[in-house]
C-alpha cells in the first residue's frame, strides 16, 4: 500500500445538503472533518440521520460533497466516479449479483481490473480461504445464509486489495450470536491484511470492540473522534457520555476550580460533587456530572467526607456476572454495577430492597463536562 | 451521481418511441373532426353550426358543427347495439371466469389431485398458442356440434343452435380463465397461512374462514385477474371473430367491418371516444393508486 | 358425506378445479383434438368435412399439390412453405425491433423518480389498452397514398422544390412490419420494465464500485438481470405475431399473406376447413417448437403476469 499522505482518508470541512421531501434544505453532513490512519480500523459510530452513512457514501464516490472535499490517499477525489476509485464498499443489503454464482461475484472485480483468468483463481481462491467459505465458489447467492452471503460481500470486496475498505453496517441482519462471531473475524482479518477500514453502525459496543478510533456523530457533525478508551473514559460531551455505555447525571454549577478539578454545587443533592474538570468550565458554568455506574462503589458507612451520599435500594437486576443496582439518592435513581466477586447463596450476601447504603465517588472518576 | 441513469441516448431514445406510440393516435383524434367526408386529406374542421350542407365530399356545415361525426356516431343504430354486446359479454365472461379461474388458482396453489399436472397443463396452452388456432378450433367444435344437434333434433329456421352471443361468451370465458388463474395464483403464493390457522383456533370453520380472512386477503389478486379479463374480453377481436353470429357483433369486429367498407370520419370519432374512455379510466386509477399510497 | 369430503383433501382440489376443467377441456382440448382429427379429412361439396384419413393437406403445405400446370399428377409449389417462412420471419423482426426499442423506454421509465414513473407507466398503458383495430387503423391512415406522412413529405418538397411523387408505403411488407411493431411494442415494455425494477439500486453502486463503468455495469449485471422481462416479453409478441391476420390484411391487403390470413380464408372464403385445420396445426407446432426452445435458452419469463 502506497503512503502518499500519513493519511488513507480526510474529510476536510465536508458537507453535504439533501432536499427534504418538504422541501427545505438539510445538511446531513455539516462541516466534517475526519482523518483516517493507513492501517487503522476506524468506525464512525451514531444512530440514523447522524450522518454516518452519508459520510461513508461520500468516501466511495456514490455522493458528491457540496462543500469541502474528500482525500484518499492524499489525492482530492473531487467528482471522481467510484469505479476510478481505490476503494471498495461492503454493502448494508449485501448487493450480491444473483444472477452470478459465488465465484463470479468474487471474480468480478478482478475482472474490470482486466486481470489474467490464472491470478484471478488464485487470488480469488485465497479470499475464499480468508472469509472460510471454500465448496462454496459455484453456489447462488440464493441458496446461502445470511451470514454466508455477508462473507461473500466481504470477499467480493477484498479480494481486490483495496487501500481502504469501506463496510456500511454489514452485521445488521445477523442474529446476536453470529453477529459477535463475525465481529471477532472482521477485525482479525483487518489486523491480517492490514488494509484501512472503515465501519460504520449504530451499535456503540460493536464499535467499541472492534475499533482502533472512533468518530461519534450527531445529526451530521462529529462529536467527537477518539480510540475507545478515549471515548469512554473522556467523553467531551454529555451527549457522547450518555451515547456510549452508561452514565449517570448530575447537574449543578461549578463553585470552584481546582487545578484540574473542579466542584459542583448539585442542588437535589444539596452538597458539592467533586471531579475531573474535562469541559474545562469556569466558575458559575451549568456543568453536568457524569459518573459510569461501574466507577461507584456501594458501602455501609460513607467511605468519604465529601463525594458520599446515603440513599436507599430501589430495585437489583442479577446478571450473573454483575449485579445491577439502583439506588434512591434524595429522590434520584442512581444505577450501580457491582461485579459479583463472591460466590455465594446466602440472600444476606446481595443488596435487598429499602436497604440503606452510602454511594461512594471517587473524584478521579467522576467527570464534569459541559452540558450539552 | 449516477451519470449512466441520464444518459443523453436513453432519453433521446425513450422520447422517440413515446412519439412513435402517440403520434398515430393524435392524427386518428384530429382526423375525427375532418370536414372531408372521404377523411383522406384532412381538410380542416367543419366550420359552421347550422343545418347540414354540404360541397361536394365536404360537410362544409352542420348542426353539432365540428363535433359532426360524433353525432353521427350518436345516432348510429349498430354501433350501440355493438357497444352493449361488448359490455354484455365483458361482464358476463368475467364474472364466471373470475369465480372459477379463483377456484382453480385455489385447488393448484394448495392441494395435490389426479389431474393436478393436467388441469396445469390445460391452463398455460392457450397462453404460448396464438389466439387463431383456438379461434377456428372452437369455431369447428360448435359447427360440427350444431350441425349434428340440429339435424338430431331436425331444428329449423329461428331454432337452430348458431353462433351468437351465447358462444362468444363461452369462448371468451375459455381464454380469460387462465389468465385470472395465473394471477391469482401468484397472490396465493405469497399468502401466510398463519392468518388461516389463526381464524380456525378461533373457532371458524373451512367455508367462514375463506369467506371472512381468505378471500379478503387475496381480494385485490381476485380483482386483478378479474380486471384483467375484462379487458382481454373487451378488446378481443380474433376468438370473437371466429365464434360470433349476426347481431352479436361487438365493437371491434365492427370497426374492422367499417374499414373493410367506406371510411369515413365516423370511424375516427369512434376511435376518439374510445381513446377517450380509457384516457380516463388510467387516470382514475392514476388518482386511485396514489391515494392508497398516502 | 361432508365430513369425508373435509377429510379427503385431494377430493377439494378435484371439485374446486371442475369448472374451470370442463371448460378448458371442452373449449381447448376437444378443439385442438377436433382440428387435428379434421385436417386428415378432405372437403366434401359444400365446404363441410369428410372424416378420413389423409396427408393430403400437409403434403399441400409442405409445397406438394394436386393443382399443378402442364397437367402433371403432383408437382412442387412452395406458396404456402413461402407463407409459413414469411410468417416465422415476421415474427422474428417485429420480435428484434420491439425489443431495440422498448429497452431504453423501459429502463429509463425504471430508473425514474417513483412519482413520475407512475405516469410514465401510464403513458404506455393508453396504447395498450385502445382497441388493436384503432390501432391498425390509424396506421393506414398515415401510410395511404394521400395519408398524412405523404401529405407531410409532399408538403415539405414543394417547399424546397423538389419534385415529388407520393411514396407507396401502404400494402407492403414493410406496412406490415411497421404495424406489428406499433401493435405489439407496450407488450414488451411493460415485462422489461416489471424486471428492471426489480434490480435494487445498490447493485449498480457495487458494480461501480467494484470497477465497472457505465457500460460494462449494463452489460454484466443490467442486461443478464432483464433477461426474464425480455423473455416474458417475446413470448407475449412471438406468438401473437406468428398468428396475426388483421394487420396484414389492413395494412398489407393481397400483397402480403401470412398464415393468419391463411387459415381465415380457408375458413371463410374458401371453404375448405380441412386445410385450413392443417395449416392451423402446423402454426400451432411451430410456436410450440419455437417457444420451447427459446424458453429452455433463457428461461421462462415470471414477468408475463405484468399487469
Amino acid at each position: 500500500m502506497s503512503q502518499l499522505s500519513e493519511y488513507a482518508v480526510e474529510l476536510r470541512n465536508v458537507v453535504k445538503t439533501f432536499k427534504t421531501p418538504e422541501g427545505t434544505m438539510l445538511n446531513a453532513v455539516d462541516h466534517v472533518d475526519m482523518n483516517i490512519k493507513n492501517g487503522e480500523f476506524f468506525s464512525m459510530l451514531g444512530s440514523s440521520g447522524c450522518g454516518k452513512t452519508t459520510s461513508l457514501r461520500m468516501i466511495a464516490g456514490f455522493e458528491w460533497p457540496s462543500e469541502g472535499e474528500v482525500f484518499i490517499e492524499g489525492k482530492a477525489q473531487g467528482h471522481t466516479p467510484p469505479f476510478q476509485r481505490p476503494v471498495n464498499t461492503v454493502f448494508q443489503s449485501y448487493a450480491l449479483f444473483q444472477h452470478m454464482t459465488v465465484y463470479q461475484n468474487i471474480a468480478f472485480g478482478l475482472e474490470m481490473e482486466k486481470a489474467p483468468a490464472e491470478e484471478i483463481k488464485t487470488r480469488v481462491g485465497r479470499v475464499l480461504d480468508m472469509v472460510q467459505l471454500n465448496g462454496m465458489e459455484r453456489r447462488s447467492p440464493r441458496q446461502l445464509s445470511g451470514g454466508q452471503q455477508q462473507r461473500v460481500a466481504l470477499a467480493r470486496a477484498l479480494v481486490k486489495l483495496p487501500n481502504v475498505l469501506l463496510l456500511d453496517e454489514p452485521l445488521g441482519a445477523l442474529d446476536l450470536k453470529l453477529r459477535k462471531e463475525m465481529q471477532l473475524e472482521l477485525k482479525a482479518i483487518q489486523q491480517k491484511v492490514g488494509i484501512t477500514f472503515v465501519y460504520v453502525t449504530h451499535d456503540q459496543e460493536e464499535a467499541l470492540t472492534m475499533s482502533d478510533r472512533i468518530a461519534v456523530m450527531s445529526k451530521g457533525k462529529v462529536m467527537q473522534m477518539g480510540t475507545p478508551v478515549e471515548i469512554y473514559e473522556r467523553p467531551s460531551s454529555r451527549f457522547v457520555a450518555d451515547f456510549i455505555g452508561e452514565s449517570n447525571f448530575l447537574e449543578g454549577t461549578v463553585q470552584a476550580i481546582n487545578g484540574d478539578q473542579a466542584s459542583v454545587l448539585v442542588p437535589i443533592l444539596m452538597s458539592e460533587v467533586t471531579g475531573l474538570n474535562l469541559g474545562n468550565l469556569k466558575l458559575g458554568e451549568k456543568a453536568v456530572v457524569c459518573i459510569r455506574p461501574e466507577k461507584i462503589r456501594i458501602s455501609e458507612q460513607p467511605a468519604f467526607k465529601t463525594n458520599s451520599f446515603k440513599g436507599a435500594v430501589k430495585t437489583t437486576t442479577y446478571i450473573g456476572s454483575d449485579t445491577h443496582v439502583y439506588v434512591d439518592v434524595s429522590g434520584l435513581t442512581i444505577k450501580v454495577w457491582e461485579q459479583n466477586k463472591i460466590s455465594s447463596l446466602d440472600p444476606k450476601a446481595y443488596y435487598s430492597t429499602a436497604q440503606n447504603v452510602y454511594i461512594n465517588l471517587f473524584p478521579e472518576n467522576t467527570l464534569i463536562l459541559a452540558d450539552r | 451521481m449516477n451519470p449512466h441513469r441520464r444518459h443523453p441516448f436513453i432519453r433521446v431514445a425513450t422520447f422517440l418511441v413515446y412519439f412513435f406510440l402517440y403520434a398515430p393516435i393524435i392524427i386518428l383524434v384530429l382526423y375525427s373532426f375532418n370536414a372531408s367526408r372521404t377523411n383522406v386529406l384532412f381538410e380542416g374542421f367543419i366550420p359552421s353550426f347550422g343545418p347540414l350542407q354540404t360541397d361536394g365530399s365536404l360537410v362544409t356545415q352542420s348542426p353539432c358543427g365540428p363535433f359532426h361525426w360524433f353525432c353521427e356516431l350518436s345516432r348510429n343504430q349498430e354501433v350501440g347495439l355493438a357497444a352493449r354486446n361488448t359490455l354484455t359479454i365483458a361482464f358476463v365472461s368475467t364474472l364466471i371466469s373470475t369465480v372459477i379461474g379463483t377456484m382453480a388458482a385455489l385447488a393448484i396453489q394448495r392441494y395435490n389431485f389426479r389431474l393436478k399436472s393436467f388441469s396445469q397443463l390445460s391452463l398455460y396452452i392457450p397462453i404460448v398458442i396464438p389466439e387463431i388456432v383456438m379461434g377456428i378450433g372452437i369455431l369447428t367444435l360448435f359447427s360440427q356440434l350444431f350441425g349434428i344437434i340440429n339435424g338430431a333434433l331436425g331444428l329449423a329456421g329461428d331454432a337452430r343452435l348458431s353462433l351468437g352471443l351465447g358462444t362468444v361468451i363461452v369462448s371468451h370465458i375459455a381464454f380469460s380463465v387462465p389468465f385470472v388463474t395465473l394471477v391469482v395464483q401468484a397472490r396465493l403464493a405469497g399468502f401466510d397461512k398463519s392468518f388461516e390457522e389463526a381464524a380456525m383456533d378461533l373457532g371458524a370453520n373451512e367455508l367462514v374462514t375463506f369467506w371472512r380472512v381468505t378471500l379478503p386477503m387475496i381480494l385485490p389478486g381476485v380483482l386483478s385477474g378479474g380486471l384483467l379479463a375484462f379487458t382481454l374480453s373487451l378488446d378481443d377481436f380474433v376468438i370473437t371473430f371466429f365464434t360470433t353470429g349476426p347481431g352479436a357483433t361487438t365493437l371491434p369486429i365492427y370497426v374492422y367491418g367499417l374499414l373493410r367498407r367506406i371510411i369515413t370520419p365516423q370511424v375516427n370519432a369512434l376511435s376518439t371516444v374510445w381513446i377517450l374512455i380509457v384516457l380516463s379510466v388510467v387516470i382514475l386509477l392514476q388518482r386511485l393508486q396514489s391515494r392508497e399510497a398516502k | 358425506m361432508l365430513k369425508r369430503l373435509r377429510e379427503n383433501k385431494s377430493a377439494q382440489g378435484t371439485l374446486l378445479v371442475t369448472p374451470t376443467l370442463i371448460w378448458m377441456i371442452g373449449l381447448l382440448i376437444i378443439p385442438l383434438i377436433l382440428t387435428a382429427v379434421i385436417s386428415f379429412g378432405t372437403r366434401n361439396a359444400d365446404g363441410g368435412v369428410i372424416y378420413g384419413f389423409s396427408l393430403h393437406n400437409y403434403a399441400r403445405l409442405i409445397g406438394f399439390t394436386n393443382d399443378c400446370p402442364d397437367g402433371q399428377a403432383s408437382c412442387f409449389d412452395s406458396l404456402y412453405a413461402n407463407i409459413l417462412w414469411r410468417s416465422l420471419t415476421l415474427a422474428f423482426n417485429t420480435t428484434i425491433l420491439v425489443i431495440l426499442l422498448a429497452y431504453p423506454l423501459a429502463y429509463y421509465v425504471a430508473r425514474a423518480q417513483p412519482k413520475r414513473r407512475n405516469t410514465l407507466l401510464m403513458l404506455v398503458l393508453v396504447p395498450l389498452w385502445t382497441n388493436f383495430v384503432i390501432r391498425v387503423y390509424a396506421w393506414m391512415m398515415l401510410l395511404r397514398e394521400q395519408g398524412v406522412i405523404n401529405s407531410v413529405l409532399g408538403w415539405i418538397a414543394s417547399r424546397f422544390g423538389i419534385p415529388f411523387s407520393p411514396l407507396q408505403m401502404l400494402y407492403t411488407p414493410g406496412a406490415v412490419l411497421v404495424g406489428m411493431v406499433y401493435e405489439f411494442l407496450p407488450f414488451m415494455i411493460l415485462p422489461i420494465f416489471t424486471s428492471l425494477e426489480k434490480i435494487e439500486n445498490a447493485l449498480y453502486e457495487a458494480a461501480a464500485d467494484l470497477g465497472a463503468n457505465p457500460f460494462r455495469t449494463f452489460l454484466r449485471v443490467t442486461l443478464p438481470l432483464s433477461m426474464p422481462g425480455v423473455v416474458a416479453g417475446t413470448i407475449l409478441v412471438f406468438i401473437p405475431v406468428m398468428g396475426t391476420f388483421i394487420v396484414s390484411d389492413i395494412l398489407g391487403g393481397r400483397q402480403v399473406i401470412l398464415v393468419g390470413n391463411l387459415i381465415q380464408r380457408q375458413f371463410l372464403d374458401a371453404r375448405d376447413p380441412t386445410f385450413g385445420s392443417a395449416a392451423s396445426l402446423i402454426l400451432m407446432i411451430m410456436t410450440l417448437i419455437v417457444t420451447y426452445f427459446y424458453t429452455r435458452k433463457f428461461g421462462f419469463g415470471e414477468e408475463i403476469i405484468a399487469v
